[in-house]
């Protein structure tokens, strides 16, 4: 993501390289994270209206819905780096792969959980086997397995090939599991209640959510990058340029890893 | 027996390797009955504890009978994807089966044919007979066969991806249905659907279609996954 406004691409995909830019890039993101979280929180607790139908338990979806477009948005870019690390053999790519997992489980759990706080208000019920929750916590288990293969391989370089390609298996099932789940559930007809908002949404609702996403976004990016930095130092630590690195910065964090 | 594959591999033709990969991997399992033995009463078992757990009447039983049914089958397959690799690796055969100038994929689809033969197909016998004790009807079970047939390949296709990925893993055991079954629920849930929907009068052309349709697919495109995930493994 952040490495399509380089021109050095190739110059910036080697870690050594990425290092360093990843570390200027990180504050930038966080400052937007923080800028449009406030926006986005102000715009949907004090200036958007009360849903005349839902009273002020809709105001849940300025989080839920961003989550859940997080959530699959992220699955989608951790497989176009896995494939990109599968077949050009990118050592940043996998790392990033593996960087973006943890972010995108977390708001897929975000998604499902802040979604049974919605229902219960809404629907009476916390959980119902709707065609989008059931592929949602389908979703959570995609990037659970996604992490267990990889942390269950010792090898770093295995572990980020076999889990890459679990993540394309992954990516080419998803549209698979998503169209026969939203078949069974239309065939069982068990909820009778859509989670389909009204279908005129006030401009600033949907601003409000737009902007949390684009806040999700920054976030998603910031917290990769650190994450990239640390799985770049774990990884490259035979490496002399870590080894000066950690030996000027941290002498402490390196006799740890020994 | 590698030594078979190896031979009829290098002097014959890529279909004479295939089939010697098939007749080896039936023989050695023909060897050792009792691990086929295992995955199928595991089978029964699930299917017995449902009547146990959830109650014996029978029209409850009926009910979610195709369910519980395909559910079984799916554990049953899962429980025996181990064998398809780990002793080939074990022992060295595996990494000799990548230097054959073959395709690996058609090696992998023989191995993925085997595998079904034995832990596939004796699941599409045996269901009728846990229909009956579910209380199907004929008509319900000659159906839920037909679903099993055409479904139970797939889960055997799916599965060597995942066998393939987790091979030589800490916990391989319990990481390899972690990552299948959740690429399973597709076939769970037009299989069990197209009984359902045969049971309720409906049409279900359209899900025995889908799960060819899902066979045909799986077909083409895991044994290239497979081969990717072992030579991934071997490495």
């Amino acid at each position: 993501m952040a490495l399509k406004d380089s021109i050095a691409w190739y110059h910036f995909a080697a870690p050594k390289n990425f290092y360093p830019l990843a570390g200027k890039m990180i504050p930038w993101f966080w400052g937007l994270t923080i800028v449009l979280l406030l926006v986005g929180l102000y715009l949907s607790f004090f200036v958007a209206p009360t849903d005349y139908k839902q009273g002020e338990s809709y105001r849940i979806i300025f989080i839920h819905v961003p989550a859940a477009w997080m959530s699959m948005l992220i699955y989608l870019v951790m497989a176009t780096y896995a494939i990109i690390g599968l077949a050009w053999k990118v050592r940043l790519a996998d790392m990033m792969a593996s960087a973006l997992a943890p972010t995108g489980a977390m708001f897929t759990f975000l998604a499902l959980w802040t979604g049974a706080f919605w229902g219960k208000p809404t629907w009476g019920t916390y959980w119902v086997w709707d065609a989008r929750l059931t592929s949602e916590l389908i979703l959570l288990f995609l990037y659970i397995g996604f992490i267990s293969l990889q942390s269950a391989i010792d090898d770093p370089r295995r572990a980020a090939k076999a889990s890459s390609l679990l993540a394309i298996v992954g990516v080419i099932n998803l549209p698979i599991i998503y169209f026969s789940v939203q078949w069974w559930n239309t065939l069982h007809q068990g909820a009778s209640v859509s989670p389909t908002m009204a279908p005129k949404m006030a401009t600033i609702m949907l601003t409000a959510m737009l902007i949390m996403t684009v806040a999700f976004w920054m976030y998603t990016i910031a917290i990769v990058l650190m994450r990239v930095r640390r799985i770049i130092l774990e990884r490259e630590r035979q490496t002399t340029w870590v080894m000066e690195l950690l030996g000027d910065e941290t002498v402490g964090e390196k006799d740890g890893r020994k | 027996m590698s030594d078979g594959v190896l031979t009829s591999g290098v002097q014959g033709g890529l279909f004479a390797a295939w089939r010697a990969m098939l007749v080896r991997d039936l023989t050695l399992a023909m060897r050792r009955r009792a691990d086929v033995l295992t995955s199928l009463f595991v089978f029964i078992i699930v299917v017995s504890l449902f009547p146990l757990g959830v109650s014996p009447e029978m029209s409850v039983l009926r009910g979610i009978a195709p369910g519980v049914i395909w559910v079984a089958a799916l554990l049953a397959t899962m429980l025996s994807l181990g064998r398809m690799f780990a002793d080939d690796h074990q022992d060295g055969s595996l990494e000799q089966m990548l230097l054959l100038p073959h395709p690996l994929s058609m090696l992998v689809l023989g191995k993925v044919l085997a595998h079904w033969l034995v832990s596939g197909l004796p699941l599409v016998l045996l269901s009728p007979l846990l229909g009956m004790q579910l209380g199907m009807e004929g008509e319900a079970i000659g159906l839920l066969m037909v679903t099993l047939l055409l479904g139970t390949p797939v889960l055997s296709l799916i599965g060597a991806t995942g066998a393939a990925l987790t091979l030589g893993v800490r916990g391989g055991g319990v990481l390899v249905s972690l990552l299948v079954l959740p690429l399973y629920i597709p076939v769970l849930i037009i299989g069990t659907g197209a009984v359902d929907a045969g049971i309720s009068g409906m049409d279900y052309e359209g899900h025995l279609s889908l799960l060819g349709a899902f066979l045909v697919i799986a077909l083409l495109t895991t044994p290239l996954a497979t081969a990717a995930a072992l030579r991934i493994s071997v490495e």
